[in-house]
């Protein structure tokens, strides 16, 4: 019997997202405090395109998730667990949307258009609003902490699926830990 | 009527002229700044975003009589400390010495040389422009119509910072922050006789 695991493309959409969204938290904790200058406009303009992307990513990959079910999880799992799971999940998807939504709609109200790799301008949604602007920025950061550490949760729980329960669940994801059954 | 008892008797050479006149129903020199109902606004591009940004203070001195458009004259002065670029980093940012240096240039002035008609009510509007202590030759399009007893300016013209070192240093990366900035007037002024 094979062990259960994701199509190849889930897997490559997974680990794409995952260094992207890395990359994106770290240089959104670093662009933050940087006195104004060249290197911060490039630098948000940066973020800007790659949070895009990523909202890209997650609309064709929730397209692919709908088409292509995930692998059941082990029958050994308990069901709170497997709720928590389901839940975690979804938590995670919607994150990984509400974020890129609020950073283009605190764009709009801060008035700087997003202007996809510079040639691309998105519309804004909102109409100039420094209030709403300094708002969303606040949302924008609170949705990307907890997306932080839901990823954590999320790792962690992976883990403890290898190594402890020493079931299928991370070699569905990472096929190559798969174990001999 | 009254333009033509202004008009030296027996000057045919001016009849065509004339005519322009009177087509032109209400010929009037319009002059008085009405502040509030202009603007001086203006798009800079930053990483290839455009962001809007205009000038809360200015004062022209302004004489333009619709019979006479090429006796024209114009004088602007600028507060660049009114700049309103966008946001407040931004606001802080250009007033600096990389920028503007409004504490040694606090004001930009523009002095007109020449207006030209071109067709319609398009001219053409030349003169000196000094930012930042550096004067350069300006030259823009503009349109003139009259409104009840006001006259409205409107011209759109592009300037290169880099012509007034607005921006220098490590700002003269112009793939960061563009060189052009598209600048737009809207001037509004009263008739100072009819």
């Amino acid at each position: 019997m094979f062990a259960p695991r994701y199509t190849s493309t889930a897997l490559w959409l997974h680990w794409l997202m995952a260094l992207l969204l890395a990359a994106l938290f770290v240089v959104g904790l670093y662009m933050v405090d940087l006195p104004l200058s060249p290197q911060k406009l490039k630098i948000y303009s940066w973020h800007k395109w790659a949070g895009v992307t990523a909202f890209l990513l997650v609309l064709l990959r929730l397209a692919w998730r709908i088409g292509h079910p995930a692998p059941t999880l082990p029958a050994s799992m308990p069901r709170w667990q497997k709720s928590a799971a389901h839940g975690l999940h979804h938590l995670l998807y919607l994150l990984m949307i509400a974020i890129p939504l609020s950073g283009w709609l605190m764009s709009s109200a801060k008035g700087f258009q997003t202007v996809y790799f510079g040639v691309l301008p998105l519309p804004d949604l909102l109409a100039k609003n420094k209030d709403l602007g300094k708002t969303l920025e606040e949302v924008h950061e609170i949705l990307a902490n907890g997306l932080a550490l839901l990823v954590l949760a999320h790792i962690a729980a992976a883990l403890k699926h290898h190594f402890l329960d020493r079931d299928d669940v991370l070699s569905r994801m990472l096929p190559f830990l798969a174990r001999n059954r | 009527m009254r333009i033509l008892h202004n008009l030296p008797g027996g000057a045919f050479w001016l009849s065509p002229l004339v005519i322009v006149f009177l087509s032109s129903a209400n010929a009037a020199e319009f002059g008085t700044l009405q502040a509030e109902k202009s603007s001086l606004t203006f798009v800079s591009k930053q990483m290839g975003v455009p962001m809007d940004g205009r000038f809360k203070k200015f004062s022209a001195n302004i004489a333009f009589d619709t019979a006479k458009p090429t006796a024209a004259s114009a004088r602007f002065e600028l507060d660049l400390s009114s700049v309103d670029a966008g946001s407040s980093d931004a606001d802080n940012e250009v007033v600096g010495k990389p920028w503007f240096n409004v504490k040694a240039f606090p004001t930009a002035t523009f002095v007109s040389s020449a207006v030209r008609p071109l067709s319609g009510d398009r001219y053409e509007l030349s003169g000196k422009l000094t930012i930042k202590g550096k004067t350069q030759d300006l030259v823009t399009p503009f349109t003139f119509r009259q409104e009840g007893n006001s006259g409205i300016f409107d011209g759109v013209f592009i300037l290169k910072r880099l012509d007034f070192a607005v921006g220098d240093g490590i700002w003269s990366d112009v793939a960061t922050v563009a060189n052009e900035v598209n600048i737009k007037f809207h001037l509004v002024a009263t008739a100072t006789r009819k």
